[in-house]
């Protein structure tokens, strides 16, 4: 992304491209906007064009040396710095630095008389000189449509739109025009006929109740492009578009290793852990304990300097501070020398892209060594299974790739048989710990094992373990045969008292066969008396 | 013909009686045709309706671009009245007598 001064991408003959500082924008159209050309950006009402058309140009005046004129026919100067206020930028200090020009054409239909002949003129004059007055090198026009309801000839105005165009490319102004969103066609009067170098669309769309923001490069004339949808979020501090196609799997691996923060369970992981940037997977059913496993872990890391991110779907960060530390975990000490970073959704509080958009934002922001998903299976609440195998797979790539561990848990539904996970992710972990709880001589006991972790020879122990206040705390291992024999003694217990019900059971039955059966008889020999038989 | 002002009043500063000095501005981008036109058409007019009770401004935007921003000017030519208010705002060449009546709302005489 764009560091250095407005340096254009220019390859040989290629399209040069003027970089718009916006995150993620100019990875998804290679390089930025198209220099010197209109840009056509579109959307429907509320789309945010107005905001990625301001946001262009304050970075292109901040970032890349570029001033801007910002023509709106929509809001009025002052409405729109309070609007951009919300991104961050401050649009005042821009202007009194001459750096942005402000531009508000007020056109009101009812006040306007036609009496003859005309042309656009006026608009050319206003902003030859609102460039010349801060040497602009952006331009933005919002929204130009305007011109059609506010001037009765549509056909002057289009004659004019053309000519406006073609003199702002003379002048080698890189423009965004934005544009409504029309029925059939991108914008509601034509645009993008005139305005064919490069279209933007911006897609705001509502399902199941969960807004997401969508952007599509439709067209870029001359430059190879992204041609897929990608969401972005709005926010304090702009736009930013997540381009997470598929990474691929090109990630390097090292041997390196952390600790789980359980002593014992490093043991059991070949002596020494996880790998570093491998993913983890702990799974059970509910009230198993996978999130003391994963506080341990999240302990362990800090307690070694390194950042760890925190993202949960079920508690509040207090909720599990005062879990953890009835176990003698405390987590808050990190949080508050700012190596733990806890972040609390509830699931339905966005849809399931830019759930991955916020967290692959904070990840990129904070760093971290580590990153832990508390539970994944809540996920479920807006998305179906394979989307969020999906979105995981897509956020484990990224992962991968900068050598952050990662941990998830996940809930299961309880059959202490079965080991497919609802949402069949555990191909996308390289380790996988399940607890279970056993019931057992009349108690309910915590216990967990490996089922795999790859690359690495570990432990195929079912190993016990308590809560203790001093956290987690795997139990010695006896000797396999000892449990075998108190299993099978129980067992035989078991069903020996089972049998003596049974048994109980069917003599009485017997007993009352025999009992018919005598009746029987006897009803039959008093009626052979009656009938006068033999 | 990049004038200024120009004067052509009598009776000035009479409001009692329902007589006042229109003020207009015109607004034209050089000398080009429509200009021109808009100028000689609006002159004829306001001999004929107003009957010296005006004060004409063209203003050259090539000139003086800052003072398009002003009156909110997008069109050329465009005729803004200024006073009596309330401001009304004519664009063309004001070949359409009538409409420039209706825009400027002058009952015609007559």
């Amino acid at each position: 992304m764009g560091q250095a001064k407005g340096r254009p991408i220019s390859l040989g003959t290629q399209l040069e491209k003027s970089l718009t500082g916006i995150k993620g924008l100019d990875e998804v159209t290679k390089g930025g906007l198209p220099k010197g050309r209109p840009t056509l950006v579109c959307g429907g009402a509320g789309s945010g064009k107005t905001l990625l058309a301001a946001e262009f140009l304050v970075r292109g005046a901040l970032q890349f040396g570029e001033p801007g004129v910002f023509m709106s026919f929509e809001e009025t100067s002052n409405e729109l710095t309070k609007n951009v206020v919300s991104l961050g930028f401050k649009l005042d200090d821009l202007v009194a630095q001459k750096k942005i020009s402000l531009d508000y054409v007020q056109i009101d239909r009812s006040e306007i008389e036609e009496t003859g002949e005309y042309d656009l003129e006026g608009l050319f004059i206003r902003l030859e000189h609102a460039i010349a007055s801060v040497g602009a090198k952006r331009v933005v026009l919002d929204t130009i449509e305007t011109l059609f309801s506010g001037i009765p000839n549509p056909a002057v105005v289009r004659a004019e739109l053309k000519r406006l165009f073609q003199w702002l490319k003379n002048k080698g102004m890189t423009t965004i025009i934005t544009g409504e969103q029309g029925e059939k066609t991108f914008t509601r009067h034509g645009l993008e006929e005139y305005v064919s170098d490069c279209v933007i669309f911006l897609d705001h769309r509502i399902s199941e109740q969960v807004s997401t923001r969508r952007i599509r490069v439709v067209k870029y004339r001359g430059s190879a492009h992204d041609t897929n949808e990608f969401p972005f979020l709005i926010d304090e501090k702009g736009i930013t578009v997540m381009p997470i196609t598929s990474l691929g799997m090109r990630h390097k691996v090292t041997n390196k290793r952390v600790s789980t923060g359980i002593p014992r369970l490093d043991a059991m992981l070949g002596g020494k852990g996880y790998y570093r940037g491998s993913s983890v997977l702990i799974s059970g059913s509910a009230g198993t304990g996978k999130t003391s496993f994963v506080a341990h872990f999240a302990d362990a890391v800090c307690r070694r300097g390194e950042r760890c991110l925190y993202f949960a779907f079920e508690e509040s960060e207090s909720q599990v501070m005062r879990n953890m530390l009835s176990i003698g975990i405390d987590l808050e000490q990190w949080v508050k020398k700012g190596l733990l970073k806890y972040h609390a959704d509830r699931p339905t509080i966005y849809g399931l892209e830019t759930h991955l958009s916020v967290m692959q934002k904070m990840i990129n922001e904070f760093k971290p060594a580590a990153v832990i998903v508390d539970p994944v299976s809540n996920l479920n609440a807006v998305a179906n299974n394979s989307n969020i195998k999906l979105m995981l797979s897509r956020l484990l790539d990224q992962l991968k790739l900068d050598r952050v561990t990662t941990v998830l848990t996940m809930l299961t539904q309880g059959s202490p048989t079965t080991e497919s996970t609802d949402i069949d992710i555990s191909s996308l972990a390289d380790t996988w710990i399940r607890l279970r709880d056993t019931e057992f001589g009349g108690e309910r006991n915590r216990g967990m094992y490996i089922l795999k972790s790859r690359g690495m020879a570990h432990s195929n122990q079912i190993r016990e373990f308590v809560l203790t206040d001093k956290g987690v705390n795997l139990l010695v291992i006896q000797l396999n045969l000892e449990r075998k024999r108190k299993a099978m003694e129980a067992q035989i217990a078991d069903i020996r008292a089972e049998f003596k019900t049974e048994e109980a059971e069917v003599k009485k039955f017997i007993r009352q066969e025999k009992l018919r059966q005598q009746k029987v008889s006897q009803d039959r020999e008093a009626m052979a008396q009656i009938r006068k038989a033999d | 013909m990049v004038t200024k002002t120009k004067r052509l009043k009598k009776n000035r500063g009479e409001s009692e009686g329902g007589v006042k000095t229109w003020e207009l501005r015109l607004y034209v981008a050089g000398q080009t045709s429509k200009s021109m036109a808009a100028f000689s058409n609006l002159k004829k007019l306001c001999e004929e309706h107003l009957q010296g009770q005006y004060r004409i401004e063209v203003i050259d935007l090539l000139e003086n671009p800052a003072l398009a921003k002003g009156d909110q000017i997008f069109a050329i030519p465009t005729l803004v009245r200024k006073l009596p208010e309330p401001i009304k705002k004519i664009i063309g060449d004001l070949s359409n007598k009538e409409r420039v009546l209706v825009g400027l709302n002058l009952i015609p005489t007559a």
